[in-house]
């Protein structure tokens, strides 16, 4: 007997990830509540007052990782829903659905942070300036995912559809995030680059990072959460056709 | 520091507080709303199929 493989195939299959997604949650969902809690600590109670800004800065330790989150989580909405498009695959698509709800709730997030920040900073609460509106177009872009997905019955026919407005979407993303190189409007530029040292005290940077790390955390369970809704209501047909055609 | 110095947060409280007041409320209000899905879909009796990639490897 040759030694046993492990077919990767194997979690491709709905029925199968079910159980180990539920087994993954708890994994991702402590670790978010414990970095939740550390770096709300770090941004309250060990990072300093902002010299220019005073107190109001501390919004940026929830604004920024939710803005990142928007952008990362459509990138990888669209990546599951094109593999769910081109390879007929259906547990990617039911990723893409389970995405889309915590991308859009984190865009939201964003706006309404970055509102309530500009209000005391810049005077006004919103301003057409180019990320803020390239982010709301982000905005619009899930919550058009979203209405697509559910105003299509035939659940593969709106991954399909939903997959080419998803993947047309993704050019708004390099846009959001070089808008502030490429139009000089409002919005602040990057303060962390990846080749550069980032323009900010270290108590600052670890609260951000700590939060944005409790924020993939968090997304990681709450995804594997709602898919696993996901896969019993949309696989509810086929364990009933299963059941019907077992003594056959 | 002391308390109400701390939740005054010179003067940007209403910002500050409401940020992350909304945060809350949008990041708990997803696990809530899951959560209560949970015992919608526990009403429908029903087990997902086998699946055919099951050990069926050598």
């Amino acid at each position: 007997m040759t030694k046993r493989k492990f077919n990767w195939y194997k979690y491709a299959s709905p029925a199968n990830f079910y159980p180990l997604a539920g087994k993954m949650i708890p994994w991702f969902a402590i670790p978010a509540a414990i970095l939740f809690i550390v770096g709300l600590y770090v941004g309250f109670f060990v990072a300093p007052t902002d010299a220019q800004q005073g107190e109001v800065y501390r919004i940026i330790f929830i604004h920024v990782p939710a803005a990142w989150m928007g952008m990362f989580l459509y990138i990888l909405l669209a990546v599951y829903a094109g593999i769910g498009w081109a390879f007929n695959a259906r547990l990617s698509a039911m990723m893409a659905s389970s995405i889309s709800i915590t991308g859009a709730m984190f865009t939201f997030l964003s706006l309404i942070t970055g509102s309530l920040w500009g209000k005391p900073t810049w005077g006004t609460w919103w301003v057409w300036d180019a990320r803020m509106t390239s982010t709301l177009i982000l905005m619009f872009l899930y919550i058009g995912f979203i209405s697509l997905q559910s105003a299509i019955d035939d659940p593969r026919r709106a991954d399909r559809a939903g997959a080419v407005l998803a993947l047309v979407g993704v050019i708004n993303i390099p846009i959001i995030y070089f808008s502030v190189q490429w139009w000089n409007t409002l919005h602040q530029g990057a303060t962390i680059r990846i080749l550069n040292k980032p323009t900010m005290a270290p108590p600052m940077l670890a609260a951000m990072l700590i939060m944005l790390a409790a924020c993939w955390l968090y997304s990681i369970a709450i995804v594997l959460y709602r898919l696993r809704f996901i896969i019993v209501e949309r696989e509810r047909g086929a364990a009933q056709v299963a059941a019907a055609t077992a003594g056959i | 520091m002391k308390l109400s110095e701390f939740f005054s947060m010179g003067g940007y409280a209403f910002y500050i507080w409401g940020s992350y007041l909304i945060a809350f409320i949008a990041i708990g209000g997803e696990v809530l709303l899951l959560w209560r899905r949970r015992h919608a879909q526990k009403q429908v009796n029903f087990s997902l199929p086998e699946s055919k990639y099951d050990e069926k490897t050598s």
